[in-house]
């Protein structure tokens, strides 16, 4: 176990993992009280057209998925206030338009553009220091506004339509709510890739859901959950020698299915003492 | 003194459906106004107008004597219980918290005045012991009196129910009138229904609606009315109520 902590890339690996446990855990919270677990695919899966585009201008691939991703929620806030078509179609169209553009921009590169497949399944083994820094830097972004806004989230993830009557900004909140996932699912890209995002931001707060009182309390275990499947998964990918994208989105995905027979468990004796 | 509500010539069009015509009413305050019609015939859009969540087609609405944009804060509303997302972990403290929230109050916490009032709000509705408790595992009435008392923490001078009674079992929906009734020396009420006899009992004006609005500025609930916004003759027999609500016929 010694000479793992040895390598440079695997520190910066770890750091990656508990700075995106700890996005993940809040941000992932409201995705799944709020029921937007495709919006949020959707809106990581347009990030693609973005890193396509900074392969092809030659600028870091991930200012343009920040750039895309937060396009993409601007656009579905609007379309979601003009209710001229229903959500989920928008979010399918701009789903595959994201990923099209993408391809086409690494087509019209020229030479070989042998890091793509980081970008659709993660290779948290390539994080570089100064992404690590950015990491930051959107993570401290992302918890702020939601300590500043916490009262306010709940209010509209909670009841829509009241917060409305209470006279809070709705809409803007819930674009604010669009433009955090949008750069969580950016900070997530390089650790477990744009296809498998959305298994990251969904599975923890999944399973706390079952188990707690509180968005606060959903938040804490949901972070804790995820740093025991990122880094585990991050262990065995190591040890393996697999994908470690991969690697944590099974242990996570082996963690749900283990959290559903506990609950199981937990409610069948919770009959029992009834009876 | 100004009317708590003044509707004039409100018409709401769904895609082509019109689903409120012509509709008009003042109401002053301290009223009690029951409206009562069948399923599909605007209640809960006529409340929504009033609240500013749909915007009429045509006329206007105003709370005393201003657009709801401007007096938000002295308007409250009562949703149906199962617009309650089960799932959401919450607890029945901060449902009622949330009551308290305005768009001049964002940022920061919860006074230590917010606090006591949403305990008053929680006794008035005998919620009181559950503030602890997950809202969503309550049962319908439960949730319900929660709903009120989120409505109440706001401190509201008009209050708008859209079916409160529809989860209560007939005991406690006497209890639950003999509330709206204490609330409403301190409020106007307005309170959306399909159960006749128990809104007829207990309101101070009735009226009727199915896309018109029929309303004669009294409690008398008359056979044109109720035919009038049901479009089917209907059978009203008073027997036993504690007081006539029905025309002698």
């Amino acid at each position: 176990m010694g000479d793992i902590f040895s390598y440079g890339f695997m520190i910066n690996a770890i750091y990656a993992s508990i700075l995106a446990s700890i996005v993940c855990g809040i941000v992932g919270t409201y995705v799944v009280v709020k029921r937007i677990v495709f919006i949020s695919g959707g809106i990581s899966h347009t990030a693609y057209g973005g890193i396509g585009l900074g392969y092809f201008l030659g600028f870091n691939p991930l200012f343009g998925a920040i750039g895309f991703s937060i396009m993409s929620a601007g656009f579905l806030s609007v379309m979601r206030k003009k209710k001229t078509q229903h959500e989920d179609t928008i979010i399918g169209i701009m789903w595959a338009f994201g990923m099209a553009a993408g391809i086409i921009f690494v087509n019209l590169t020229p030479g070989y553009s042998p890091n793509l497949m980081n970008y659709l399944f993660g290779n948290i083994l390539t994080v570089p220091r100064s992404e690590i820094i950015m990491m930051l830097i959107l993570a401290a972004f992302i918890m702020l506004m939601v300590t500043l806004f916490f009262r306010e989230f709940q209010a509209v993830t909670f009841d829509e339509e009241y917060a409305r009557t209470l006279g809070l900004p709705v809409d803007k909140l819930y674009f604010l709510l669009l433009i955090i996932i949008a750069l969580t699912t950016v900070l997530l890209i390089k650790l477990v890739g744009i296809i498998l995002v959305v298994a990251l931001l969904s599975i923890p707060s999944a399973i706390s859901i079952k188990f707690v009182k509180s968005i606060g309390q959903m938040m804490v275990m949901s972070v804790l959950l995820g740093l025991l499947f990122t880094l585990s998964g991050l262990f065995l990918s190591y040890y393996l020698n697999l994908s470690s994208g991969a690697m944590i989105i099974m242990t996570a995905s082996a963690g749900y299915l283990v959290s559903n027979f506990i609950h199981y468990l937990k409610k069948k004796s919770y009959i029992k003492g009834i009876n | 003194m100004t009317n708590a509500v003044e509707i004039n010539n409100v018409f709401v069009k769904f895609e082509s459906t019109l689903v409120l015509e012509d509709v008009s009413v003042s109401l002053a305050q301290g009223e009690f106004l029951g409206i009562i019609g069948p399923n599909g015939g605007g209640k809960t859009t006529f409340l929504k107008v009033i609240l500013g969540l749909i915007k009429p087609d045509s006329g206007s609405v105003n709370i005393f004597g201003a657009p709801i944009t401007r007096n938000r804060n002295l308007v409250s509303y009562v949703p149906q219980y199962s617009s309650f997302d089960a799932d959401y972990p919450i607890s029945v403290l901060d449902v009622v918290l949330s009551g308290r929230l305005s768009r001049s109050r964002m940022f920061g916490r919860f006074s230590k005045e917010d606090k006591e009032i949403v305990e008053k709000s929680l006794e008035l509705v005998g919620m009181q012991d559950f503030k602890k408790r997950l809202a969503g595992g309550l049962s319908g009435g439960e949730k319900q009196r929660v709903l009120i008392a989120r409505a109440l923490a706001k401190q509201p001078k008009i209050i708008l129910l859209d079916e409160p009674t529809a989860s209560v079992d007939a005991a406690s929906g006497k209890n639950f009138y003999s509330m709206l009734q204490k609330l409403n020396e301190e409020m106007t009420i307005i309170l959306v229904s399909h159960d006749i006899g128990a809104v007829s009992q207990n309101v101070k004006k009735i009226a009727c609606l199915n896309r018109n609005f029929v309303f004669h500025d009294s409690k008398e609930l008359t056979h044109d009315m109720v035919e009038a916004a049901y479009h089917c003759p209907v059978d009203l027999i008073a027997h036993g109520l504690a007081h006539r609500v029905l025309q002698s016929h």
